[in-house]
This record gives structure tokens, C-alpha cells and sequence, in this order.
């Protein structure tokens, strides 16, 4: 049956009437989202600096190409051309001999920089090449292959060596996975305990009102007239309790960033910003809470709708 | 109004609280039922309501047939029926014009008439000062007072009152009874489970008394007949 409008207001007033006569067990839900939903979300942010930080070693995978001694320029474009035509290659960069030679100089201890001296210009005995960056790391070792695979169906085989750091690579990427997994384990068992942590406290406060909801019964309303506005309380409180949450753990998260990058001078810890993690977060945490808010309600109130 | 025809009643325990219960209630009737505690009154009075449904028997109140009822349609035939217990079942958290008020909610209507009747059965039960107090605030007459008032703000054809003075001192029964021949004299038919001696026998009414689950007595203007 169609509901009148004034009826819906009613509804939604009534919601809100609910959360403040409630008093003590609304602060008791609200109370139980706020701080399962803060260890959520301080977990959340957690797990994405840690996976921040597994970008940064990720990122610094790359593949150094080396070519034949004395390759022509027109080969090195080829090759160029071909290498930066593969779809996982995000760069490709030319490295001269003499840039080569320069890296290798800066690499040296001061005492040894002496023992590449005369090796300059005409003399240089490294090979020229290429760094290639890749869009996604972990593919470094399926890009090598390509690599090969160009070197392989070129007659002169210009290529001699496909460097890419094998083995410490397998070794890395198994490291950094495994910490994303673990963290999304354990992101996603506290929301499976925060869901139930909050049904737990929705239910005892409707339990409280159990008897409430016999004698709308005997009055004549309707199962839906008496859920509507339990349904506004559940969005009222879990809406009200994820944003007081959302809030504190933000603005903690801002300042304890900042503390730790002046204060103790953690700068080359580079931490998610607000603005990068913020939005996903706080909005992760609005909705779960608004639906834990919801679901928790209508649930419980179902169970002694069939007075 | 109400007819009930060899209605029968077992609970799912075991019990049987009524054997065969034949009764016409007519419009405007006013009834007192009586019977010792645990002879079937309070069955009598949930299966007109319908809280409980007859095991067997035939039972219509207002026309419905209230053992072959829709669990839907449950709520539409209690819109016509006000009841009134002895423990008043006012919901705690709103005051007393948001408790009758609920009522005229439930059938949505509008805002102007439901604050017009409101303020009318307030008035009508002596409370309207009390308007905005709690339940918690209100002495056990006053509570049953507002109890009525919910009960017939909508202008039910029949009140049901299970023991409506159970809890309350001599003096402030009188009050209450006043006020329920005040609403049956208005044209509302009234049925009232009560074990209080004095009302029955100098407040004359038509009797049905209820043993081990059957009607052994059912006189116009009766008297209690048992020892208080």
C-alpha cells in the first residue's frame, strides 16, 4: 500500500526522536561502531603504506639491455623502436657507453674512481644500451622474455645481455606480496568483526524495545509502519558513528605524519598522504558503517515482527 | 458484532483454555467477564483481538472472520478494536499525547485531525494537562487513563479491557469505570475481564462467567458470584 508523504516525514522524524530518548543505548551502538570502525580503518591505512612502500621497491625493478659492442645507430634505433613497441613497457631510455661509464664512476669508492681513469672516449670498453621501464613490475621477467625473443629473430643479433636483477627480483616480489596479502587478511577479518561486533549491540538495543514493538502491534500498526523508522535510526547511527570515526582517524593519521616527518625526522619514510588514502578510507568506513547501521536494525527488528 | 460458535482453544503446551464457547456480544453491549484465575478469560478476550486464532470454532468480530484471517490484514481489524490491560502498555519513550496520537498515525491521518482528536479524548479523560508528560511521570490511574484515551481515539466499535483496574486502588477504579461507562454510553460496545466484586455487583451489567473453559453463566445485570 502506498505511503503518504507526511507519513515518510513522520517516519524520519520519529528516527531521529528514537536515537536522542534512547540516550544511552544509542551512545552504546553508535559507541561499538566508532571503535570497530576505527581499528578497521587504522589497520586500512596501515596495510596501504605498507603496500606504498612495496610500490617504492617495486618501482625501482627495471631492465638494463645490453648490446654488441659497436652496434650501428640505425640497429639501436631499431631495437629501440621494437623494445618500447611492447604493450607492458612503460619507457624506454638510451644509455651510452659513456653515460655507462658515468654510473659506474659514481658507484666506486673514491680510492678506486682512479682505476677507470683512461678508460674514456675511444677507450671505453662497456657496451651501449638500454634502461626499460614497465607499467607493472611484477611482469619484469615475461618483458625480459620478449626481449630475448626480439634479439632472437634479429639476424645480427644485436642484444648480448638481458639484465633485469633475476633471482633477488622472484625473491623481492614474493616478499611484497605476501605482506599484501596479509594485510588484506586482516583488513577484511576485522571488518568481518566489526560487522559483528555492531549487529551484537543493534540487536540488544531493539531487544530492549521488544515489547515496544508488541504494543504498536495490539494498536494496528503495520510490520512496515513499525520498521520505517527503526530503519532511519540505523542509518542515523551508523552514518553518525562511521563519521565521528572517519573524522578522528583522519585528522590522527594527518598529524601523526606530520610528527613523524619533522619531529623525528622520518623523511625518507615516505608515507600515503591524506589526500592520496583519505577519501577511500573515510568512504570505506561511511558505508560499511551506514549499511552495518541498516542491516543491523531491520534484522533484529524482523525477528519480533511476527507478534 | 462479536459471535463466537463452539470455539475451542489449545495451546500448543498442551492446555486447552476454552471447550466449546458459544456467545453473542451486540453492538453497544456492555459486558464484564468473570471467572476464577485460569478459566479461560484472558483466552476469551486475546481470541477477539486476535492475538490468539481458535483451534476449532467459528469467531467473527465485526464481520471478520477472525480464525480464517490473513496475517496482513491483522492490523486493519485491531484498528477497530481498542484494547485496555491491566498493565497499560504505554510505549515509554513518547508522552502521553504521542501515545494516543500513535494511533491516529498508524491510519495515517492527517496532522490537523489527529492533533484535533488528540486534544478531544485528553480532554475527555481529564488529562489534558498532562499532555507532554512520560508514562514514568504518571501515576498507575492517570497511565490507564491515557491507555482509554489511545483506545478509542479512533472511534473503535468495541473496547476490550482485560482486567483494566487490576492494579489500581478502589477509588481510582471508580474513576476509570466512570470513564468507561462515559465511552459506552457513547455508543461503543465494551467487554472487560475484571475479578472486582464491588463494580460488578453495583455497577449492574450483563455477566458471562467463564469455568475450566466453558460459559456456566451468562445473565443480564448478574452479579460477580464468587467471593473476592
Amino acid at each position: 500500500m502506498a505511503m503518504k508523504l507526511s507519513t515518510l516525514f513522520r517516519h524520519i522524524r520519529e528516527g531521529f526522536k528514537n536515537v536522542t530518548r534512547n540516550g544511552w543505548m544509542s551512545i552504546a551502538s553508535m559507541g561499538s561502531i566508532i571503535v570497530s570502525l576505527f581499528i578497521l580503518g587504522v589497520f586500512m591505512l596501515l596495510a596501504m603504506n605498507v603496500n606504498k612502500l612495496a610500490d617504492q621497491f617495486e618501482n625501482q625493478v627495471e631492465i638494463r639491455v645490453y648490446l654488441q659492442l659497436g652496434t650501428e645507430q640505425a640497429k639501436i634505433d631499431e631495437v629501440n623502436r621494437l623494445i618500447g613497441r611492447i604493450p607492458e613497457v612503460k619507457g624506454v631510455t638510451f644509455v651510452s657507453k659513456d653515460d655507462g661509464l658515468k654510473q659506474l664512476t659514481e658507484r666506486m669508492d673514491e680510492d678506486n674512481k682512479e682505476a677507470l681513469q683512461g678508460y674514456e672516449g675511444v677507450n671505453n670498453p662497456l657496451p651501449d644500451g638500454f634502461d626499460v621501464e614497465l607499467f607493472d613490475p611484477q611482469k619484469v621477467e615475461d618483458v625480459a622474455r620478449q626481449i630475448e625473443a626480439i634479439n632472437a629473430s634479429d639476424a645480427d643479433k644485436p642484444i648480448s645481455k638481458v639484465n633485469y636483477g633475476q633471482g633477488t627480483v622472484e625473491k623481492l616480489f614474493r616478499i611484497t606480496n605476501a605482506v599484501r596479502n596479509f594485510g588484506l587478511v586482516i583488513v577484511a577479518g576485522l571488518a568481518v568483526m566489526a560487522m559483528f561486533l555492531i549487529s551484537t549491540t543493534i540487536k540488544m538495543t531493539i531487544l530492549n524495545r521488544r515489547r515496544e514493538i508488541g504494543i504498536m502491534k495490539l494498536v494496528g500498526a503495520t510490520n512496515s509502519f513499525i520498521r520505517w523508522p527503526f530503519f532511519v535510526e540505523g542509518i542515523l547511527i551508523g552514518l553518525g558513528g562511521s563519521a565521528i570515526s572517519a573524522a578522528v582517524l583522519l585528522f590522527g593519521y594527518s598529524s601523526l605524519i606530520r610528527s613523524a616527518q619533522y619531529d623525528l625526522g622520518l623523511m625518507l619514510i615516505e608515507f600515503a598522504s591524506v589526500d592520496e588514502v583519505g577519501g577511500f578510507v573515510a568512504g570505506t568506513m561511511l558505508i560499511l558503517g551506514t549499511l552495518l547501521g541498516i542491516w543491523g536494525s531491520v534484522v533484529s527488528v524482523r525477528k519480533y515482527l511476527k507478534v | 458484532m462479536i459471535e463466537m460458535h463452539d470455539v475451542w482453544k489449545t495451546y500448543p503446551d498442551g492446555t486447552t483454555a476454552l471447550r466449546g464457547v458459544s456467545v453473542v456480544i451486540d453492538r453497544n453491549d456492555f459486558v464484564y467477564v468473570v471467572g476464577p484465575s485460569g478459566a479461560g478469560k484472558s483466552t476469551f478476550m486475546k481470541l477477539i483481538y486476535r492475538e490468539e486464532v481458535p483451534t476449532k470454532g467459528q469467531l467473527s468480530v465485526n464481520g471478520f472472520n477472525i480464525g480464517k484471517l490473513r496475517q496482513r490484514k491483522i492490523p486493519y481489524v485491531r484498528r477497530n478494536i481498542g484494547v485496555v490491560f491491566q498493565d497499560y502498555r504505554l510505549l515509554p519513550k513518547l508522552t502521553a499525547y504521542e501515545n494516543i496520537a500513535f494511533a491516529m498515525e498508524v491510519i495515517e491521518a492527517s496532522k490537523r485531525s489527529i492533533r484535533r482528536r488528540t486534544m478531544e479524548v485528553l480532554e475527555l479523560v481529564g488529562l489534558k494537562h498532562k499532555a507532554s508528560s512520560f508514562p514514568s511521570q504518571l501515576s498507575g490511574g492517570e497511565q490507564q487513563r491515557i491507555a482509554i484515551a489511545r483506545a478509542i481515539v479512533n472511534n473503535p466499535s468495541v473496547i476490550v479491557a482485560d482486567e483494566p483496574t487490576g492494579n489500581l486502588d478502589p477509588e481510582t477504579s471508580w474513576g476509570i469505570m466512570k470513564l468507561m461507562e462515559e465511552i459506552h454510553y457513547r455508543g461503543t460496545t465494551i467487554v472487560m475481564a475484571t475479578h472486582n466484586k464491588e463494580i460488578v455487583n453495583s455497577m449492574r451489567k450483563r455477566v458471562i462467567a467463564i469455568e475450566n473453559g466453558t460459559i456456566v453463566r451468562d445473565e443480564q445485570r448478574g452479579e460477580y458470584g464468587y467471593e473476592a
